[in-house]
């Protein structure tokens, strides 16, 4: 797994993503998603790009059923941008990844 | 500006089989890929009528081994989303993506297609949240759940099959009173007690508020309208081609597959065309294949000619 990505269960989500300051990404997916398999590349390589100014985290919908289902993510891959605890955005499927660092750059102005 | 014989945008099985063949003849190749190779078949569990496989074979599976055999043979894969291409002339087309920009003598579009939606309320505003254009990306999340699969065609059927697998109850909403699918699916669907039918029908919305609640279909011949209660849509309705890149250099149809010849040519002089983004009679793996390998050949002829 790449550096810089934390990997969230239901019993820590809320302290880093909704408790938290910040714009944060976090990858919904899971082991058996084809498509979730594509979109893990963009996602390290944004926690690259964006290390220190973006939180990026996944979670493993098999392990943190109830966090998915509060988020209402029926869908994987489905990539949720969080403000300050608070949802500002949701890209699901394969995205390009100049359009979520699009997304990324509008909420760090 | 890095210079090549040929370069082939997508790394589905027709872009993958053209890139063989091309490097087989000793054509320099860059196959530019956006994502992942393999397309749409990364999402088939079991490819059951690919010859070679008596058992079938997963779609993840045999695109590995295509990998595979295009590395032994010299093919250059780069994972790199093109945002255009030019022709500037005979022998003269240019690709560029977001990192950089390819030069070659010929050009294969081989860039698949992707799902159509079906443009009714609901559809767009629910995305994500139970509505749905990959069963086997999403139909475990709709475990124990009721759920609508709209199409009537391979993918609908199958797609149906496969959510019997987690789901309590599987509606397959379709526009006609038969199905296009092939016999041997149609025989498994209509065995399959969790799995029932709505004919001569279509979705008119999709309801509900932070999740899918209910499908509202109407009846195309009574005109009469109920709602199904569902958590989850799966929407099969036919597919779109990935051919914007293409547009103003070859002829394409009015829905936007690529018109070619039998040798896989374009209109636009040292473009080919191989696989799901090409119009033809049938989309399927082997046929992509077939594509892919007489494209990579017509585009050596032309390049050939060209010295």
């Amino acid at each position: 797994m790449a550096e810089g990505i934390l990997q969230l269960k239901d019993d820590n989500f809320d302290k880093e993503i909704t408790q938290a300051k910040g714009v944060a990404l976090v990858d919904f997916w899971a082991s058996w998603c084809m498509p979730c398999k594509m979109v893990a590349p963009t996602v390290e390589a944004l926690a690259k790009d964006y290390a220190g100014k973006v939180k990026v985290a996944k979670v493993e919908v098999d392990e943190a059923g109830e966090t998915a289902s509060r988020f209402n993510v029926m869908n994987i891959p489905t990539l949720i941008i969080f403000k300050d605890g608070k949802e500002a955005g949701r890209v699901i499927g394969v995205t390009p990844k100049e359009e979520l660092a699009k997304k990324l750059d509008a909420l760090l102005k | 500006m890095s210079d090549y014989d040929v370069i082939i945008i997508g790394g589905g099985p027709a872009g993958l089989t053209a890139g063989i063949y091309a490097s087989r003849a000793r054509l320099r190749t860059l196959l530019l890929e956006r994502a992942m190779p393999g397309g749409q078949i990364l999402t088939s569990p079991l490819l059951e009528n690919y010859p070679g496989f008596p058992e079938g074979v997963s779609g993840i599976q045999i695109i590995e081994e295509i990998v595979k055999q295009g590395e032994r043979f010299g093919l250059t894969v780069k994972i790199e989303s093109v945002v255009s291409v030019e022709d500037k002339g005979k022998g003269a087309k240019t690709a560029k993506t977001d990192r950089d920009t390819y030069k070659a003598a010929a050009v294969i579009f081989a860039m698949g297609a992707s799902y159509a939606k079906l443009a009714v309320p609901g559809e767009d505003k629910l995305g994500g949240r139970g509505v749905s254009y990959c069963a086997t990306c999403d139909g475990p999340l709709f475990k124990n759940k009721e759920v609508v699969v709209v199409g009537g065609g391979d993918t609908a059927i199958e797609e149906a099959l496969f959510l019997t697998n987690f789901c309590a109850k599987v509606s397959v909403v379709h526009r006609r009173n038969e199905l296009r699918a092939a016999k041997i699916l149609q025989e498994r669907a209509f065995a399959n007690k969790k799995i029932n039918f709505v004919w001569d029908s279509v979705v008119a919305e999709i309801s509900g508020d932070q999740r899918v609640e209910g499908i509202k279909v109407r009846n195309v011949k009574t005109g009469d309208e109920k709602t199904i209660a569902a958590h989850g849509i799966f929407i099969a309705v036919g597919f779109r081609p990935h051919t914007e890149l293409a547009k103003g250099l070859v002829e394409t149809d009015e829905k936007g597959y690529i018109i070619t010849k039998d040798d896989m040519s374009a209109s636009g002089e040292g473009f080919f065309a191989a696989g799901d983004c090409r119009k033809k009679l049938l989309y399927q793996f082997v046929t992509a294949c077939g594509d892919g390998a007489t494209a990579a050949f017509a585009a050596q002829k032309y390049i050939e000619q060209l010295r």
